[in-house]
């Protein structure tokens, strides 16, 4: 019999809010170590952690845009273990009463079918610092200035099945809580990571002994960790062993997870609600609030694209991956009033160039209305198809607006019938046994005379013209 | 009869990181199972209907406004701490 798969996802998501969760020291990326910290973020005796407003907020948001509960009355709990880059002894995390309870997101499987994954809760919990394990004289470096960064916890149902619904899940949720600007989901950065919880089962029976693969911080990770760990588990159990419940590592060089730490002890995190913070009371009124700021979500805005723009649901679901592609997409397919052209455009040559310069669409050197007149310069058969790809590389190196790229490259194309037609007469003259041949069956040596026409031409002749009249002048 | 073993009073010690001497275990087992017996003696209370309470004080958390309030100060914490580097507080090497 097969074995089943289970997975549920723990998702790390940073909150994209200027101030820590606790303290006012800032959250900015990449400052030197420990000038973000400030005593709250120390651990100092005396000190009291103080709310962040926008933290509570952005937790709602994204509880409102899956659907979940929002907890009325949500407390802030200490999970105590030591660590050095933990200088409290405890995190302050939530535990009973998260601010998010029971929501879902429906994530798409490759048949095209959808599957709803639960979202068994969402809580806020503050970051620890940074562990550096270089040689500083057989000692630990400590920056304490992630300390404190609001983070939200999105905690997944065992409801995956395979390492590529825990990839589609993961993916949704990423391009998810960008819409709602409330993470940057920057992974380089660790600002979007997750821990994988991965067992096996013959189906039907009860669940195995998990394991959990920790700091998985890019999708492509994600799915051979799970691979791999499936893949252990199961030979570990056909040879009559037993999956022991345990953290382990992905390690990306060796393509492997490693066993970290027994849970045992450190799980036992003896919660407690935390003495220096009240509950926070969330109302009716200010969730209302928070709900009529929400934009137009993937899903909505994938079914949008779909009935307006008539694409196909993978054109759709790459053109809404992120919401600043989407608008791109739009002001394009408004500008050319043509989507599938659009559509096209967007994730051939555009993509291409932006995964060469690993850049997001909001970074692109080709605004939207550049492209745009590029198009339009297709349509109204000025440029063909593979002139516009010399146009858009130009586009994108700053060489000039659309119309000043073609005139000094010279790329406009020839769409004049009479010229062609001269031309053709020309090649037709100069090569009468092909012509004879071509006559007399060989349908074949068309590509010839196509071939001797493009080069004729420079390639710039409109080649739905020259097949056009190419084809008179020799059936002629 | 107490209500802790001493397994349990050494393990809750370590996962604390206090150490308490071979001598003293009977002694912690037998006050912090007086502490238990009171806090048993509340189980026996219906409490159908009582929401929990998560914090004696009878109000409700104030929230901050999401500001940058703190500037660097790390020369002034540093000058306390018992070893620095490079910006970083040395600590003894811990190896996952």
């Amino acid at each position: 019999m097969e074995w089943e798969t289970v997975i549920g996802l723990e998702i790390h998501a940073q909150l994209a809010t200027n101030s820590k969760i606790f303290s006012g020291s800032s959250t900015a990326y990449g400052a030197e170590p420990n000038t973000q910290a400030s005593l709250v973020d120390l651990g100092m005796p005396g000190v009291l952690p103080v709310l962040n407003k926008k933290a509570v907020e952005m937790a709602i948001r994204f509880g409102l845009a899956i659907n979940a509960t929002i907890t009325p009355r949500s407390v802030f709990a200490r999970k105590n273990y030591f660590y050095p880059d933990l200088p409290k002894g405890y995190q302050i995390s939530q535990f009973e009463l998260p601010v998010v309870a029971q929501g879902y997101l429906d994530i798409e499987l490759d048949d095209g079918s959808s599957k709803r994954i639960g979202v068994t809760r969402a809580h806020l919990e503050e970051d620890a610092g940074k562990s550096l394990h270089e040689d500083f004289h057989g000692k630990t470096g400590i920056d304490l200035n992630r300390a404190g960064t609001p983070l939200l916890e999105i905690v997944s149902e065992p409801d995956l099945r395979s390492a590529k619904e825990a990839v589609a899940y993961m993916k949704k949720m990423h391009a998810l809580v960008r819409y709602l600007g409330v993470c940057d989901g920057n992974m380089q950065e660790g600002s979007f990571r997750c821990d994988a919880n991965v067992s096996v089962r013959k189906p039907g029976q009860p669940f195995g002994t998990r394991a959990e693969i920790k700091n998985l911080n890019s999708f492509r990770f994600i799915e051979r960790a799970i691979h791999y760990e499936v893949e252990r588990q199961i030979e570990l159990l056909e040879s009559g062993g037993k999956v022991i419940q345990e953290t382990r590592l992905y390690d990306p060089d060796q393509g492997e997870t490693r066993s970290m730490r027994s849970k045992e002890d450190a799980n036992d995190y003896r919660y407690f609600p935390d003495p220096d913070l009240l509950p926070v009371e969330i109302t009716a009124t200010e969730i209302e609030a928070i709900r009529a700021t929400l934009p137009e979500l993937p899903t909505a805005k994938k079914q949008r694209f779909m009935q307006t723009y008539h694409l196909g649901s993978y054109e759709a679901d790459a053109l809404t991956s992120s919401s600043e592609l989407g608008d791109y997409f739009e002001r394009v397919a408004q500008g050319t009033q043509d989507a599938k052209l659009a559509a096209n455009w967007l994730m051939g040559g555009l993509a291409a160039l932006l995964n060469k310069h690993e850049l997001e669409i909001s970074a692109a050197p080709v605004a939207a209305e550049t492209l745009t007149q590029l198009l339009n310069r297709i349509k109204d058969q000025t440029l063909s198809s593979t002139a516009a790809k010399d146009v858009l590389e130009a586009l994108w190196q700053g060489e000039g607006s659309v119309d000043a790229i073609i005139e000094a490259k010279g790329l406009k194309q020839i769409s004049d019938t009479s010229a062609i037609e001269a031309m053709l007469d020309e090649i037709i003259a100069n090569n009468p046994s092909q012509v004879a041949e071509y006559r007399s069956g060989k349908d074949k040596l068309f590509a010839f005379f196509v071939g001797q026409a493009m080069r004729a031409s420079k390639g710039k002749a409109n080649p739905s013209t020259v097949n056009d009249i190419l084809k008179q002048k020799l059936e002629g | 009869m107490s209500t802790i073993s001493e397994a349990e009073v050494q393990k809750v010690a370590h996962l604390a990181r206090l150490a308490i001497p071979a001598d003293k275990t009977a002694s912690y087992v037998s006050k912090l199972s007086n502490i238990l017996d009171l806090v048993a003696q509340l189980t026996a209370v219906n409490t159908t209907g009582v929401a929990p309470m998560a914090h004696p004080l009878d109000a409700v958390q104030r929230l901050r406004e999401d500001v940058v309030t703190e500037t660097n100060q790390r020369e002034a914490y540093q000058a306390v701490a018992p070893e620095v580097e490079d910006g970083l507080y040395l600590v003894p090497k811990v190896i996952e």
